[in-house]
């Protein structure tokens, strides 16, 4: 394993620290926890708090600024955050109006989320919470824990984020966070895995002309392997699995992320993303909005996910409201 | 056990930091590579912080699970946590453990990992370890056995747990995003809570 780290057991705190260091202007960590918040707090608005394990930079850290999240709450690589943690983020970020937990769905962060909230309640305050779950590789059954929230979170984020900013009320910013849940879709797949720095090698063996279908964000395997071909035909897998929710129909406009896993060239996501816009323009369906880039990585996997978000007037008003954050500004 | 519930405690982080490559090669199979790091990382702070002073079974296992609980993290931390804690309550003020008392405080834990993971039996976890583990070891002291005695019957189901494990396909936690590709594979859960009730057996026999 070759990494630019010190130790795997400062890899966190070393990075908040360095993200604050780079920010300033926009946040501010919790002394003693693994904990950012805006740097000018979040005073008399509804606060947004989301989190998980690290290794998905800039998600979540990234995104904490104007008009997306209050706090956010850094975990060890690829573990949940404890209880504890999120409970000081839920304090701290809380302006007197409420907060709104964004956990993605993986049965450690909603236990570990659900458990500070239950906490918080007890000291008074209003917490409610959404769980993302747009990956679609993953099938939604009784028989699973249900599909795993990966970079649709972003779209969270940045809508119900515009919402809160605007003085949405908590259960107003719960209905756009849940509007956009509802419409929101993405799958991801891997061309090489990631590694853990704690566990020294990758994740999982492909072979030098095999892909990882389906992959997760963790460096879980997806659902299938396969023989590698364009990125025309790997795109069109992952937008056809999309398509086949139905929610996504001629005349729909959406708006689209390519999403690097953190180890790929932006020259491919962009290559990727001329297909996917030529597909989507074939389907007609317009495209409102498209996000290329790294928002919700897995490390050093080389790969991408596809995310669509089906918009209306009201979810357009709100991505296209300005955001200042340290991964994403837009005037 | 009298009033050795530190050293025991210690024996169980001992085993969970040598198996740490182990049961996270195991996780990286069907989950995230991370079981056994953040199992370690837990049970190393348990260690540090657990008071050999104490020879309150209940508190001990009190400051245990509330440890677990702040350092783990994952889905393990809150589940060993709720466990530990849940047996506490159980435990709370004895100093010496009858063979009663062992079954009150793991029907107790079952009860509270099944609470918090909303999880049945049968569905690739550690409860397939520890449901069989507890009705051995109720069998057994229910027809006079003493607490070795059903502690090692219970180590017996909970081994077989494991291979019942690797027969099934996960449906809950990350192992169920794979489907039928986790058969084939044992539980790192089932594996870390099948260790656990063999610290404490051995521990007992001395």
């Amino acid at each position: 394993m070759k990494k630019l780290i010190n130790g795997v057991d400062n890899i966190v705190d070393e990075m908040l620290d360095g993200m604050v260091a780079a920010y300033p202007k926009y946040i501010k960590r919790l002394d003693g926890f693994d904990v950012v918040v805006r740097a000018g707090g979040s005073e008399g608005k509804v606060a947004l708090v989301s989190g998980g394990g690290s290794g998905h930079e800039p998600a979540h850290g990234g995104f904490v600024g104007k008009g997306m999240l209050d706090g956010a709450i850094a975990g060890a690589v690829f573990t949940s955050p404890t209880p504890d943690q999120i409970f000081e983020a839920i304090k701290a970020a809380n302006g007197g109006k409420g907060v709104l937990l964004v956990i993605k769905n993986y049965t450690g962060d909603v236990m570990n989320f659900e458990m500070a909230a239950d906490m918080a309640r007890d000291e008074g305050i209003e917490v409610d919470q959404v769980i993302t779950a747009d990956d679609v590789a993953v099938e939604n059954s009784t028989w699973t824990t249900g599909r795993r929230g990966i970079a649709g979170t972003i779209f969270v984020h940045k809508l119900a984020g515009a919402c809160a900013e605007a003085g949405g009320s908590l259960s107003e910013v719960k209905r756009i966070a849940e509007k956009v849940i509802e419409n929101v879709r993405s799958m991801g797949m891997a061309v090489n895995a990631c590694t853990v720095p704690a566990a020294g090698k990758p994740s999982f063996d492909l072979a030098e002309d095999e892909i990882e279908i389906g992959i997760g964000i963790h460096g879980e395997p997806g659902v299938n392997r396969e023989k590698i071909g364009t990125v025309n035909d790997i795109a069109d897998k992952l937008l056809d699995k999309i398509f086949a929710e139905g929610i996504y129909n001629s005349g729909d406009e959406v708006a689209v992320m390519v999403n690097g896993m953190g180890g790929t060239p932006l020259m491919e996501l962009f290559v990727a993303n001329k297909h996917i816009s030529e597909v989507l323009a074939g389907k007609n369906i317009k495209v409102y909005k498209t996000l290329v880039g790294n928002y919700m990585t897995s490390l050093d996997m080389e790969g991408f996910s596809i995310t669509l978000l089906k918009v209306d007037d009201e979810l357009k008003k709100l991505l296209d409201a300005p955001a200042d954050t340290p991964a994403f500004v837009q005037v | 056990m009298s009033t050795r519930v530190y050293d025991c405690l210690k024996a169980i982080g001992e085993k969970i930091i040598e198996n740490k490559d182990f049961l996270t090669d195991l996780d990286r199979e069907i989950g995230d590579a991370d079981h056994g790091v953040n199992m370690a990382r837990g049970f190393q702070s348990v260690i540090e912080k657990v008071s050999q002073e104490d020879p309150d079974i209940g508190a001990a296992l009190k400051k245990t699970g509330m440890t677990l609980l702040s350092t783990v993290g994952g889905a393990s931390g809150p589940l060993y946590g709720t466990a530990y804690m849940e047996a506490a309550k159980v435990l709370a003020g004895k100093q010496v453990l009858e063979p009663e008392d062992f079954k009150a405080a793991l029907e107790a834990a079952i009860a509270g990992i099944q609470k918090r993971g909303k999880a049945e039996k049968g569905e690739k976890t550690m409860l397939d370890s520890l449901i069989p583990a507890l009705e051995a070891y109720t069998d057994k002291i229910e027809a006079g056995a003493g607490l070795f005695e059903g502690l090692d019957a219970a180590c017996k189901a909970a081994n077989e747990g494991i291979e019942f494990t690797k027969t099934i396909a996960a449906t809950k936690g990350r192992a169920s995003y794979l489907g039928d590709r986790s058969i084939g594979h044992q539980d790192p859960g089932a594996t870390s809570a099948t260790m656990t009730l063999e610290v404490i057996r051995d521990f007992v026999k001395g």
